[in-house]
């Protein structure tokens, strides 16, 4: 094991937007007995700190690889692109005017006839379109257009908080 | 993190939460967003003929720096020219507000807010 090696490589899994996560879940099984406690309580203090070192990492990398959106920004991070930090470079009007748009349907809702119904109708549109832009990126990673990839990651930074914020309000809504 | 108290009025009070009409001649509007954190920024301005804000409005869907620096930034544009107001920092908004560090980039929003609005008038009477 060895953690200077890209999540991808560590779990054992191409280094690709797409990957099977069935197959993902396997690596991280054989990777996680290997690293079992139970193995190591007879080796030394030092290989015993490496084990919960590389458990660490092997959960970090699990987490990253499973999510869409993380697996995404990582795969721009091994390039040198940094879509994490808190810039408010100009976006496409249009598309932040639709973001807003569906905030406001989103804070609508409540007042709504149906809240839960229309809630309900505005998360499938929102995951729908957070599926496309996850579509789109995976072909322009394997394109190699890191630009446009970039772009694409900020957009679906929009739409996971979205999603989130959407699933938020039904929680306050509904979970009595 | 606690939110100094200017935050909290302005986040509990907002100062001109709402909409213009984008169509109008004499109206600015500048959309921004945070990707990094999913902040969604609208700041629009009513314009006189003679280049003087009359009006401000916000709507901000982020945290509470945000709404307040969106907030903060309507109150202080009102009576303000063109020129005027797209010289604001984001400096002086973060001063006003005691923002930490970690929510500057929430000021930087409503400076490049406000420099949109502007811009958006200035594209629509040159057209």
């Amino acid at each position: 094991m060895d953690i200077t090696r890209n999540y991808f490589e560590f779990l054992g899994v191409p280094v690709s937007f797409d990957v099977d996560q069935a197959r993902l879940a396997e690596c991280y099984r054989d990777l996680q007995k290997q690293l079992h406690p139970d193995r190591h309580s007879h080796q030394s203090e030092r290989e015993q700190r490496l084990a919960v070192q590389y458990t660490a990492y092997l959960n970090e990398a699990l987490a990253t690889l499973k999510s869409p959106l993380k697996r995404a920004q990582y795969l721009l991070s091994l390039k040198g692109i940094d879509t994490l930090s808190d810039s408010s470079n100009q976006l496409d009007p249009m598309f932040l005017m639709e973001q807003m748009e569906l905030r406001e349907r989103a804070a609508e809702a409540v007042e709504h006839d149906d809240p839960e119904a229309e809630l309900d109708a505005l998360q499938a549109y929102v995951s729908s379109d957070f599926k496309q832009l996850q579509q789109s990126f995976a072909v322009a990673w394997e394109a190699g257009e890191l630009e446009q990839a970039e772009l694409l990651v900020r957009k679906m930074q929009f739409s996971a908080k979205l999603q989130s914020d959407i699933e938020a309000l039904e929680d306050r809504l509904f979970d009595d | 993190m606690a939110y100094s108290e200017q935050v909290i009025d302005h986040y509990e009070n907002p100062r001109n939460v709402g909409k213009m009409d984008a169509e109008d001649a004499h109206v600015g509007t500048g959309m921004v967003g945070a990707p990094a954190c999913g902040d969604v920024m609208r700041l629009q301005i009513r314009v006189s003929d003679d280049g003087v804000i009359e009006d401000a409005r916000f709507k901000t869907y982020g945290c509470g720096s945000a709404i307040a620096s969106s907030s903060l930034v309507t109150e202080w544009v009102k009576g303000m020219t063109l020129d005027q107001a797209s010289e604001l920092k984001n400096s002086q908004i973060a001063e006003e507000l005691a923002l930490p560090p970690v929510k500057i980039h929430c000021s930087v929003l409503a400076e490049d807010a406000i420099k949109a609005a502007v811009e958006d008038y200035r594209k629509k009477q040159g057209a």
